[in-house]
């Protein structure tokens, strides 16, 4: 082993750090380069994502039509989907996977670092062609971010070809960086490591990489159906062909499914890295936790049809996607309680990352148990397509998969700039977009409740009072993740110096290293006993 | 190549066949799909089309089957069953008819999509002959009586007394095979 991980560092030109100017960022294969570029893109991704948001909030904050059109509101719910979860939450990840699982395991570097830097660079690409649908003839998409044929198909714009481009771009991406984890976890490990002794934050991505595989395939097949039914004549949707709209739907979501685990497993391991540091324990049940990740992900190719209760299914069909969806509710049950008694006389303190991840523990339950309602597939026909279901997914990904990501940087920028995190003003950015993010979301439960529709531009005058401080909320959160760019760039550029533990409870291969890490970490491997 | 290039070679190699496996597996969904939908009867699939085999009716039972006609959207044929409803016995073969009527000024093709409710009857209801089996070509202002000719089989459930056979009318004009020419005529033409 010792002498293979020499022979990977044969890059040798880099051994003694950075290349200066662009070409560092374009040609680098460093596993932090890598890493940052991601999160930078992520960053930018979410600030352009959050701003079509605002535009939607804004149009929605008095009923009857003030800003946009509703053709160019359809565009924005689609694209602000489409951005949030392939441009910001997906790339957050995998920039998160490449920081921090070789220095977890005790790696050199990524396992295959030239596709690594290939994973990466095909995303601006990919997201530039979306994003420029937006100024071509007919528009941009506007079929939503299911994109449900036929409107994806025979009534789709013309940059629907775009799109798919675009969709086919990340999927490669995204299946080019599960490989080089997934290559990275088992084939890198430092002697000692063995699997059950793996942070679970890594544990975590190797499954979410194994989905990634399973899945990214599959949505990339559905788009190639949709480009033959659009320009070579085929009919996979087309009813008038002997297709079926319905197929549609079950291909989508056998991907869409997974992709929701896909956004939020990663999640799971960062909290259980947090809290067990800052409430001075050893994480409860950790193999109850590899587990109870392990059947999320199995589980998660058998319940794609409660997207679809409304579509006609059979009783039969209704039953078993019911049953299994509520199944789901166990692991993650198992994991919720795990956290909780992690913390359980624990020496708990509060600084922002744990403050994220207490958020995180509570209003992904929240989020937990409206989708348990949605499981309930009598009940589901009043609640589907309803801003319930925007309510329910809103609460998983943005106080879930969104909060986690913030903690996580939170959390590990001491550890790659060397420079603790301003506390107060951390605390401040918490304190706003928790106050934000339930004001925005909560109402829009009892707006759904009372049978508003998604995807709508305007709305019936006795949803405008939920709908008005929704709007509200929306803006307190959105600016003040203005505050989250200000503590990152105030972070890498000064501030006190961080420790190699930087805090107190930590453990773990990442804080033996110095802060910042240096460029080149674990060439030699450590000894994990 | 060291060893440990060796290993991620081996490795990636199979990770790529899962995703190549993965992306047929999204493809192997379509006939898949159909499979279910035909052996379960589920969707309303007719499957059962072509001739049978000529047996007595049961005479002791009949039911009731409707008859629906629609157009999708955009389609501007008139397009209704002659009858709407008629009463056989399980076994007997039935004869009935659609009328069909292009208002425009120009040739038009159609293709009527079929689909049986409940689902649970749909693989009992054995279409012999019928206007869905081919793509219906009027001119302008044409009108036509498109026949079905069909058997409900004895071994349907006692329990189902109705059955509904519906059409749903296609404009597959620009898309047909020889339809080529017509496509760059106007679309829709106003009723």
């Amino acid at each position: 082993m010792e002498s293979t991980l020499g022979q990977n560092l044969g890059d040798t030109h880099h051994a003694h750090g950075p290349a200066s100017g662009i070409g560092r960022w374009l040609f680098t294969t460093n596993h932090k380069d890598i890493g940052s570029l991601y999160l930078w893109f992520s960053l930018l991704m979410f600030l352009t994502g959050g701003t079509m948001a605002l535009l939607i909030r804004a149009e929605l904050f008095q009923p009857g039509l003030q800003l946009v059109q509703p053709e160019f509101f359809n565009q924005m719910t689609t694209m602000h989907g489409l951005i949030m979860v392939f441009g910001a939450v997906m790339p957050a990840f995998v920039g998160l996977a490449n920081w921090m699982v070789p220095m977890m395991i005790g790696a050199p570097d990524m396992a295959l670092p030239r596709m690594n830097n290939w994973s990466f660079w095909i995303l601006p690409f990919a997201f530039a062609m979306m994003i420029s649908t937006l100024f071509m003839d007919g528009g941009a998409p506007n079929f939503g971010w299911t994109f449900y044929a036929p409107l994806s198909t025979t009534y789709a714009p013309p940059s629907v070809t775009f799109f798919i481009f675009a969709i086919h771009m990340m999927g490669i991406s995204s299946i080019m960086g599960a490989i080089n984890v997934i290559a990275t976890i088992l084939n890198l490990r430092a002697p000692g490591m063995t699997m059950m002794k793996l942070p679970l934050f890594v544990w975590s991505w190797l499954i979410t990489a194994f989905l990634l595989i399973a899945v990214m395939p599959v949505l990339a097949g559905v788009v190639t159906m949709m480009l033959m039914d659009i320009h070579f004549g085929t009919s996979f949707f087309n009813a008038a062909g002997g297709g079926d709209p319905v197929l549609f739907q079950h291909v989508f979501w056998f991907f869409g499914h997974p992709e929701v685990y896909i956004m939020i497993l990663p999640a799971f391991g960062i909290i259980s890295e947090i809290i067990p540091t800052f409430a001075r324990k050893r994480l409860f049940g950790y193999a109850s936790m590899v587990y109870a990740i392990g059947s999320i992900a199995i589980l998660s190719f058998l319940v794609w049809a409660h997207h679809m209760f409304t579509v006609g299914l059979p009783l039969a069909g209704e039953l078993f996607f019911m049953f299994a969806t509520m199944l789901i509710a166990v692991p993650t049950g198992v994991k919720v309680f795990n956290w909780v008694a992690t913390m359980f006389r624990g020496s708990m303190t509060f600084e922002t990352p744990m403050l994220f991840a207490l958020a995180f523990v509570v209003l992904f339950t929240i989020g937990g148990f409206s989708g348990l309602m949605l499981a309930i597939a009598p009940a589901d026909f009043q609640y589907h397509d309803t801003y319930f279901v925007v309510a329910h997914f809103h609460y998983v990904l943005v106080p879930g998969a969104i909060f986690s990501i913030m903690a996580a940087a939170y959390y590990w920028l001491p550890k790659w700039t060397g420079h603790m995190i301003n506390e107060r003003m951390g605390k401040i950015h918490f304190w706003l977009s928790f106050v934000g993010v339930n004001i925005t979301f909560f109402p829009m439960h009892f707006v759904g409740l009372a049978g508003m529709p998604r995807r709508i531009p305007d709305y019936a005058l006795q949803f405008a009072d939920f709908n008005s401080v929704a709007s509200v909320g929306a803006f307190i959160f959105g600016l003040s993740q203005l505050l989250f760019v200000y503590n990152v760039i105030v972070c890498i550029r000064g501030g006190a110096r961080a420790t190699d533990r930087v805090w107190e409870g930590a453990h773990g291969l990442e804080w033996t290293l110095p802060s910042p890490a240096p460029y080149h970490s674990f060439s030699q491997p450590p000894v994990v006993k | 190549m060291s060893e440990l290039g060796r290993k991620n070679r081996r490795l990636v190699l199979r990770l790529l066949a899962g995703c190549v496996l993965m992306f047929g597996f999204g493809f192997a969904l379509v006939p898949l799909y159909d499979v279910f939908c035909r052996v379960t009867g589920l969707n309303g699939k007719i499957t059962n089309t072509g001739p049978v085999a000529i047996e007595d009716a049961d005479i002791s039972r009949s039911v009731q089957v409707q008859f629906i006609g629609v157009n999708n959207e955009g389609m501007p044929w008139e397009f209704r069953p002659l009858d709407t409803a008629v009463r056989v016995h399980p076994g007997e073969m039935r004869q009935t008819a659609f009328f069909a009527r292009n208002p425009t000024e120009r040739r038009m093709i159609a293709q009527a999509i079929p689909s049986v409710a409940p689902a649970e009857a749909a693989r009992y209801l054995h279409k012999i002959n019928c206007f869905c089996f081919d793509s219906q070509s009027l001119e302008g202002e044409e009108q036509v009586e498109m026949p079905v000719l069909f058997v409900v089989d004895k071994k349907l459930p006692e329990h189902i007394r109705t059955l509904t056979l519906s059409y749903t009318l296609f404009d597959i004009t620009p898309e047909a095979p020889d339809g080529q020419a017509l496509a760059s005529e106007t679309r829709r033409s106003p009723l």
